[in-house]
């Protein structure tokens, strides 16, 4: 079918502001809506720019907004946002982080959180020769955090994070949650001295964006509730 | 800008990481140079397991896996490298959970195990639970654990950075690489004591692909223009199961868990081909196999693919210990595998060939010892050699973080031991790549890069894929020879300098054209049959001839030459690793 494609376009380098550009493309229902831009990118208009690498919903490299919600372009396709000939599918980047150009953003400030919250195993116990047992059942605590790509999604669809720039939102607190609850770290405490605080946890007002918005589906809520009980647990004892 | 660090990695996936984790905790000031965010490296991709003789969940030793990795690359891995993997694998898996990487567990609260493809117990006996995992998404979580780690302890990185020069001094020592900052479009120039290049595949040189975007074989390509010879190119693993007409994985493991490969009577061809491990064979017998039956008229209604069937291993396996897998398969080809077969087919996974180097990663200008002085490799790009002809599946996660470990610590030993000093930098050495830069984005009316690069991965697929002849393999040559110019007069319409990936697509179809011509050429030189590499007209392997290694050098014009390398044999000490026919 013949799609209505419109990509909101921005290079700072030469636009005052950004702008919509409309781009006809034949698409097929079962094609992913990243093969959409790169059928733009490749025979039509190469200066469109956006991520892309694994293509398979991995990577976390092309998370943006189509037709109003934040998705990874490789992991929807055509069939799920267009329905008929001439059909309208709306490409921006994600909505939070400036701009580098068209579907681009900077980064930065979304690792910057990461790197806030010790997002690494802290255990100062001496190591064992062979691994350090854990029970599935302790496992299965964290697994469903460890499945995100840290691909942004979750993050920039977040209300408190539009509203507070500095607030560390749904990914960096949701890898707080994944080592602060891993029966291997010792860490917790410097851990949630960091998310335990007015710019952390408190900012999430369980408004569930993240949770419509992982690619993964990783139910952040809960896992940030949990966490959130934690800290309370952590000073009342 | 000039940027002056001990080390210099390019390319942040496992390997990448897993040496600028232990060159940092060695002590050496790192760098991290990558053309992606680090946790868009190609590691994450990786789905089944990583394998290592734990015997976590029945008796095993990494004798036995040593035994299945030489059979397995049909006897050309070099023998000693092997040992020492095999060795290495399960202590540095131990330190790996040390740092945290989230292992499925078994019972017992160890790391979980499975069987994987080509993996058995007592040389060849049956199929054994070797391969350590993470549900589905094992080189996701080693990925991004070790990125926690390197973060942890300041290792420096520069994301999107794309290398696009290696810098020598007249005598060929490795001292800098010159890199294309994506966000400015600047030049910087990398001075460092030692360089290790970890720049992953090329699988993008074919159509039908389980790899990246990204995976446009930059490294060996820098490597070849350095005058520095590629190790066993002709040798490309196309993996079975890749979903059908899209080339996504589905993992080894899948099989692992019980998975059947049907033919279009719903027959388990693979009784035939491997009567002992049936489904668990080796990656090129079961890619060959499915091309057989799909050649012989028993694909599905006809058509080239075949099913993996999972519907009797039951919706809770499927979901708990394949989620990832379950999900690409309903939202790429809207099959639900609890209840359907998955429509799948060979899709071109995995290099084993490469840039050359010895078990520390050191890279060898030809014979053995003769090193490039500064310069290391590790992970898929390089060819130590373990995977031979052919890579077992887990084989891939496994190489990395032990010959990345291995690199790391090497190079950390050696400036704590030498005292090297940098030699100094070439004139201008950003010169170069400059004025490749400015060139394609002066030119005008020239072809587009994707057409261009279309034309490459058809004529890659047609002629170098899983089946190969005389004939087939002289037409991609003879392609290859059009499709140099052609890549080279291509046009990009993005002429701006912030975030151009327009004109890095072009400079990367460049780096495509000079590897795949070293498969191309590689592939029509070899006259046997012998792991991934099958020809047609040659079907029988032939020891006498061609138990060696590949070496190939080219002028970057289309004029290259060969040498051989002999396979470093134990076979004295280990009598059990004398080159056999193989069966499974």
């Amino acid at each position: 079918m013949q799609l209505n494609v419109k990509v909101k376009r921005f290079n700072p380098e030469k636009d005052s502001a950004p702008y919509w550009q409309d781009y006809t493309v034949n698409a097929d229902p079962m094609d992913t809506a990243l093969y959409l831009l790169l059928k733009i990118k490749w025979f039509q208009d190469g200066t469109l720019t956006f991520r892309k690498s694994c293509a398979h919903g991995i990577c976390g490299s092309d998370a943006m907004q189509i037709n109003g919600e934040n998705k990874l372009a490789c992991s929807i396709l055509v069939k799920d946002i267009a329905k008929n000939d001439g059909d309208l599918v709306a490409f921006e980047p994600l909505p939070g982080s400036p701009v580098v150009k068209d579907l681009v953003i900077d980064q930065t400030r979304f690792f910057d959180k990461y790197r806030a919250v010790m997002p690494w195993l802290i255990n100062g116990s001496p190591a064992p020769e062979k691994e350090r047992l854990q029970s599935a059942a302790d496992q299965e605590i964290i697994e469903d955090a460890t499945k995100c790509i840290l691909c942004g999604a979750c993050t920039h669809a977040c209300p408190s994070t539009w509203a507070d720039p500095n607030y560390l939102g749904p990914a960096a607190l949701l890898k707080a949650y994944r080592y602060t609850f891993d029966t291997r770290d010792e860490g917790a405490s410097d851990r949630l001295r960091v998310v335990d605080s007015g710019e952390g946890l408190w900012k999430c007002y369980t408004i569930f964006n993240c949770v419509q918005a992982c690619p993964k589906e990783i139910d952040i809520t809960r896992w940030l509730s949990a966490l959130k009980r934690r800290a309370v647990l952590e000073k009342v004892g | 800008m000039l940027f002056n660090h001990d080390v210099v990695i390019v390319g942040a996936g496992g390997a990448g990481l897993m040496a600028a984790l232990y060159a940092k905790e060695g002590g050496a000031d790192v760098a991290v140079v990558s053309k992606l965010h680090p946790l868009r490296s190609h590691t994450g991709a990786a789905q089944g397991g990583i394998g290592a003789a734990l015997a976590n969940e029945e008796e095993d030793h990494w004798m036995w896996h040593a035994f299945d990795t030489i059979k397995g690359s049909d006897y050309i891995g070099d023998q000693d490298a092997i040992l020492i993997m095999c060795q290495d694998a399960p202590r540095t898996i131990i330190e790996l959970e040390h740092y945290g990487v989230p292992f499925s567990r078994n019972k017992q609260g160890l790391i979980s195990q499975r069987r994987f493809g080509g993996h058995t117990r007592n040389y060849g006996e049956s199929a054994v639970r070797r391969a350590c995992h993470a549900a589905d998404r094992t080189g996701h979580a080693i990925l991004h654990t070790l990125y926690d780690q390197c973060t942890r302890k300041g290792v420096r990185f520069y994301d999107e950075f794309q290398v696009l020069d290696l810098l020598q001094t007249p005598d060929g020592t490795v001292n800098g690489v010159v890199a294309y900052e994506i966000l400015s479009g600047d030049l910087h120039t990398f001075h460092a004591k030692h360089v290790c290049f970890a720049t992953g595949g090329y699988g993008r040189a074919f159509q039908t692909t389980s790899n990246a975007h990204a995976g446009t074989g930059d490294g060996l390509a820098l490597t070849l223009r350095a005058g520095i010879p590629l190790e066993d190119m002709e040798f490309v693993q196309f993996h079975p199961t890749g979903l059908y007409r899209l080339g996504i994985l589905i993992t080894e493991g899948a099989r692992g868990e019980g998975g059947i490969l049907r033919n279009n009577s719903g027959e388990r061809f693979m009784e035939r081909y491997a009567p002992t491990v049936k489904d668990l064979a080796p990656r090129d017998l079961i890619s060959q196999a499915i091309y057989k039956e799909i050649r012989e008229g028993r694909g599905i209604n006809g058509e080239p693919y075949v099913y993996l069937d999972m519907t009797h291993v039951g919706a809770d396996i499927l979901e708990k210990k394949l989620p990832e897998i379950t999900t690409f398969s309903r939202t790429y080809l809207g099959v639900d595998p609890v209840t359907q077969p998955i429509p799948i087919a060979p899709t071109c996974h995995y290099a084993m060939g490469g840039i050359p180097t010895d078990y520390n990663g050191q890279v060898e200008k030809g014979q053995r010892g003769d090193f490039v002085q500064g310069f290391y490799a590790a992970g898929e790009c390089a060819c130590v050699s373990i995977h031979g002809a052919n890579r077992l599946g887990t084989n891939s996660l496994t190489d990395l973080v032990v010959f990345g470990r291995r690199v790391g610590m090497h190079m950390a030993e050696r400036l704590r031991t030498e005292g090297r000093t940098k030699e100094p930098l070439i004139a201008d050495p950003e010169k170069r790549t400059r004025e490749m830069l400015d060139g394609i984005l002066a030119r005008q009316d020239g072809e587009n890069v994707a057409t261009v690069r279309a034309d490459l991965q058809d004529s890659m697929m047609k002629g170098v894929s899983v089946f190969r002849t005389d004939e087939t393999l002289t037409e991609a040559l003879s392609d290859l020879k059009t499709l140099r110019a052609r890549a080279r007069a291509t046009t990009v319409r993005d002429k701006g300098k912030r975030f151009n990936t327009d004109l890095l697509d072009a400079v990367e179809l460049q780096h495509m054209v000079e590897y795949a011509e070293a498969i191309a050429a590689g592939a029509l030189r070899r006259t046997e049959s012998r792991g991934a590499h099958s020809r047609d007209d040659y079907p029988s392997r032939d020891d006498a001839a061609w138990l060696k290694h590949t070496l190939y050098w080219s002028n970057g014009e289309g004029e290259y030459r060969f040498a051989d390398k002999p396979v470093t044999m134990k076979t004295d000490e280990f009598p059990q690793f004398k080159p056999k026919e193989r069966k499974y």
